[in-house]
């Protein structure tokens, strides 16, 4: 029998999943095991960056059992980045779920509703899923981190109980399913062509049509997973209906694994062939106009964040065909940055426009300049997570599409320079409909007391907007972080 | 002295560090909120006379932070810089003081001075932007600080204005972005250094160095409101008196020509956009600005409404001057940028002060406000027969230099162009003087209700500008005097070319 060495990897995998099933048992202390579980998972995070900065890549085969077959797990500078954005995130919404969901304690004797009861448990399990798929460096494992992640996700999107909630939480089910299979198939194609499943394997595997088809499969499945147009049609009302905290995992971090997987990929296999990059561009295009002109038509707040999202996604894919195959080993980086970028922003974004929803009492836009009480905090986190989104200097949005259109510039595509404007310009329409409420707003006479616009449950959002705006600042270092290990085999 | 290497990140922070707490202050600590801005608005002058001490003395400020490979956030104290940030700091406290005055009792206070002080910060930021990259964090900052300041009345036409504004600036604030992009594509850098850094750019590709240079101007343009993009200028004049007064004299048009002055002189350099024969063109858009500006002027009944045309004419002095090419020309578009700012200050808040004070907000209600408002009209005529170009004052030598400078690039007309513009200036301002001043108030006018004494607050800021305007022109060959500084700069900028 092995010895059981606890490595920081293996931890930050098992100490939310064991978290989640304290979380379930023990109802009540919920969210205290639930911050306790991500904090001692940012601290194995913490432990994972230290050994990612001494060796570069690190590896360690679970359970004795080494590649081509075993199940091992690998981080370097992306995966290490990814984790410590979902530690961010997650201890910032876990926060913003205290207050969220304060007003529900139930009287002794009473079950816990259902908000209260579930969010932890399915929040930590979804934690378990996106550590593994960073950590994961074999296909199949992967496949099982994302059911995970899927399982987790519908669970917190129906987690409102809402009719609508419900129904968009069944499309997104169907969708995640069919995703998920697809990818299942694909995998199982690789491993009758290969005979592996690691991605040192693949890498060096010859390339075939079977294979290709294989690629092809999970290309879709995962399109379809990270929402890439025209496979969004789930997105925007599953993330719209479910409540704040839920949305702002759902949209910063859920549809992040598809992207981060794809990342993978176009290291490890033959896959990106020229016109299959084109046709991510091109899919990517049409996410971002679409995308903006439904953001622009949303009658509600958080269906315009969720739209946006469609739209930013869009762009991610456009960073990544932005100069092709030849360019492919410099635009993940481009990719990575709004990926990371995107993740600070939206989760900030749907944590204000909750408290904005919860204390004006609706989120219909063309009502949200008056109401008894302002949000001013909410409001303000809103706007700095637009400058961001909208990619306005020095926000890490700016940094990643100034990468995107630089990488296109020096590829001679200025079509994807175009895009990228495009998209901006709507993405300064669509926020601009939230933002100029903001500012012509107006306080309805009633008796109320003037500090209730604000609460402690404003401070994550501002200070996830806050960093989405300040991290620009700090792109060098994160730039040093991803480049960690060599994900993409070449130096900067 | 001790040495102080942060110094022009500190200048810098004074007003961008005040901005969240001026926005999070109650709306009712007025008193709080007056005693901070008129504090960190004094602090920032004296450091900038600090600043400008040192810089005399040969100590060149010089921070970066690297933010990708190779592409810097850097702030530099260069003498051009600094004539910039004195301007806009010693303008921003004068404004200061009258928006207080301004603004008494007004709703929506602590937006407006948050906001008023980002706006301050970011014209900081781009007078001491070392490289075009870093202009560009800055020009952006500064169309979102300006935008709640355009529409702070909240009023439909102010919306309209509002709207109108975010497309012009946002459309070249997006050319910028792209002119940016292609600058370190082609050039590999986008610093700013005196001669250019487009030489081995241009000797191989003309064409693109050509269409950079369209590229930038149009951007920049837009904001120094140069014809045919100047439409958003007037539109904005909806904006509070003191707004008004900041855009037109420190802020958003100067931010435009300062670019401009830029992009000639330190990524093209002055004679390699000679030689590509750019120059020529940005001349005739000037000078059609110029003219252009100062005929839709005249048809203004709207006091500020004329003001801004005006405004529209003579900031495109400054694009001429830098077009000449010559070194003494450039003198005159220098001086002119620091001209112009303080003689238009001045009138726009002795317009607001009439709209206060008397209700007159049109040139057909001007009948004998000199006798109601002695001060605020004296202020307002010193300034307007600056703009108009006698002598001593301030405009004058703008002008004197800038014909002397045509005549030493072989451009003769611009004599003929400036003494149309002048003649233009006076057909638009002195009738407004005359009614003023010679013409009795009509006896409703003298009843009308909405007569009240205005604050010191207010009837001083005009005054004191007015007397910067007289200062500056008869004292122009003293030692630090604006136009010393532009001639040391000047040089700088021609490697000692006089």
């Amino acid at each position: 029998m092995p010895e059981f060495a606890p490595d920081p990897m293996t931890l930050a995998i098992l100490l939310p999943l064991f978290g989640a099933i304290a979380a379930f048992l023990a109802p009540r202390a919920a969210p205290l095991i639930g911050l306790g579980a991500v904090g001692a998972m940012a601290a194995a995070i913490a432990a994972v960056g230290h050994a990612v900065a001494q060796a570069g890549t690190v590896t360690v085969p679970l359970g004795g059992w080494g590649a081509p077959l075993g199940i091992e797990l690998r981080a370097d500078g992306l995966a290490l980045a990814m984790l410590g954005l979902t530690a961010l995130i997650a201890l910032a919404v876990g926060l913003g779920a205290l207050s969220a969901f304060a007003g529900e304690a139930p009287a002794d004797g009473q079950p816990m509703p259902r908000q209260r009861a579930f969010f932890w448990p399915l929040c930590l399990l979804l934690l378990t899923g996106m550590n593994g798929v960073y950590l994961s460096a074999d296909l199949f494992n992967l496949y099982v981190m994302l059911e995970v992640i899927s399982l987790a996700a519908v669970g917190l999107a129906v987690l409102g109980g809402t009719v609508a909630a419900l129904r968009a939480g069944l499309a997104y089910m169907y969708a995640s399913l069919l995703g998920a299979l697809m990818v299942l198939l694909g995998v199982g194609f690789v491993y009758l062509q290969t005979g592996r499943l690691d991605f040192a394997g693949l890498a060096g595997a010859q390339g075939s049509p079977a294979l290709s088809a294989a690629f092809a499969l999970m290309l879709v499945g995962l399109a379809l997973k990270a929402a890439l147009f025209p496979l969004h049609f789930w997105l925007p009302e599953a993330h719209a209906n479910a409540t704040a905290p839920a949305s702002a995992l759902l949209s910063a971090l859920v549809v992040k694994a598809g992207l981060y997987i794809l990342l993978r990929l176009a290291e490890a296999g033959p896959f990106p062939g020229e016109a299959i990059l084109t046709l991510l561009g091109v899919l990517g295009t049409g996410a971002v106009l679409w995308g903006g002109v439904q953001a622009l038509r949303a009658e509600r707040l958080k269906l315009l964040v969720a739209w946006s999202t469609v739209a930013q996604i869009g762009l991610i894919f456009v960073a990544l065909a932005r100069a092709g195959t030849e360019g492919l080993s410099d635009s993940w980086r481009a990719a990575a940055l709004l990926i990371l970028a995107h993740a600070v922003a939206k989760a900030g974004m749907f944590l204000a426009a909750g408290r904005i929803k919860d204390v004006i009492g609706h989120d219909r836009i063309s009502e949200l300049d008056r109401s008894a009480v302002r949000p001013a905090l909410a409001q303000l986190a809103f706007a700095l997570a637009a400058i961001s989104l909208i990619g306005l200097p020095p926000s890490l949005g700016f940094i990643g599409k100034w990468s995107l259109m630089e990488g296109a510039m020096g590829a001679g595509n200025w079509h994807w320079i175009a895009v990228t404007m495009a998209g901006t310009l709507l993405s300064v329409a669509y926020f601009s409909r939230a933002l100029t409420g903001f500012l012509r707003f107006d306080r309805v006479r009633a008796p109320l007391d003037e500090h209730r616009g604000w609460a402690l449950a404003d401070a994550p959002p501002v200070v996830l907007a806050g960093l989405a705006v300040g991290l620009g600042l700090a792109a060098g270092p994160i730039l040093a972080v991803l480049d960690l290990g060599r994900p993409f085999g070449v130096t900067p | 002295m001790i040495d102080m290497p942060l110094l022009p990140l500190i200048i810098l922070l004074t007003s961008l560090g005040a901005a969240p707490v001026l926005l999070a202050l109650p709306e009712r600590s007025a008193r709080l909120r007056t005693g901070l801005n008129l504090a960190v608005a004094a602090v920032k002058v004296a450091l900038v006379i600090w600043l400008a001490w040192k810089a005399a003395h040969g100590v060149v400020y010089d921070l970066r932070l690297s933010v990708l490979p190779g592409l810097d956030l850097h702030l530099q104290a260069d003498p051009l810089a600094l004539m910039f940030v004195a301007l806009s700091a010693v303008l921003w406290l004068v404004t200061t003081i009258y928006s207080v005055g301004y603004l008494e009792r007004g709703p929506h206070r602590a937006r407006f001075f948050g906001f008023f002080s980002l706006c301050v910060a970011a014209t900081v930021g781009i007078a001491m932007a070392g490289n075009l990259f870093t202009f560009l964090v800055f020009y952006e900052l500064l169309t979102l600080a300006t935008y709640p300041l355009v529409i702070h009345r909240g009023t439909a036409a102010a919306l309209r204005a509002g709207r109108i504004y975010l497309i012009y600036t946002l459309a070249g604030g997006l050319a910028l972005l792209l002119g940016t992009l292609a600058l370190w594509g082609l050039a590999g850098t986008t610093d700013f250094v005196p001669g250019g850094v487009m030489a081995e750019v241009a000797a191989e590709r003309p064409g693109a160095a050509q269409a950079l240079f369209v590229l930038l101007i149009a951007a920049l343009g837009v904001k120094a409101a140069l014809v045919p993009v100047h439409g958003w200028l007037p539109i904005a004049m909806v904006a509070p008196a003191p707004v008004s007064a900041l855009l037109h004299a420190v802020a958003v048009v100067k931010a435009g020509a300062f670019g401009i002055v830029r992009v000639v002189y330190e990524v093209f350099g002055i004679d390699l956009a000679q030689g590509l024969g750019v120059t020529g063109p940005l001349i005739a858009v000037a000078a059609v600005t110029i003219i252009y500006g100062s005929l839709r002027a005249m048809a203004q009944d709207d006091i500020k409404a004329r003001l801004a045309y005006s405004t529209v004419s003579q900031v495109s002095y400054i694009t001429l001057g830098v077009a000449l090419a010559s070194p003494v020309a450039a003198i005159g578009a220098l001086a002119h940028l620091i001209h112009q700012g303080v003689m238009k200050i001045t009138m726009f808040m002795a317009a607001g002060n009439l709209a206060e004070g008397l209700g007159v907000k049109k040139v057909s209600q001007m009948d004998g406000v000199g006798r109601a408002m002695p001060g605020t009209m004296a202020a307002f005529t010193l300034a307007a027969l600056a703009m108009i170009g006698l002598p001593p004052f301030a405009g004058f030598i703008s002008k004197w230099y800038l014909a002397q400078g045509g005549i030493a690039a072989g451009q003769d007309w611009v004599i003929a162009l400036l003494l149309g513009s002048s003649l233009l200036n006076a057909a638009y301002f002195l009738p407004l003087l005359h009614r003023a001043w010679f013409r009795d108030a009509t006896p409703e006018a003298a009843n009308a209700p909405a007569r009240r004494k205005i604050s010191l607050w207010l009837a001083a800021p005009p005054m004191i500008t007015a007397g910067f305007v007289l200062v500056i022109g008869v004292l122009a060959n003293a030692p630090f005097s604006p136009l010393e500084w532009t001639r040391f700069i000047v040089t700088r900028e021609f490697n000692g070319g006089l």
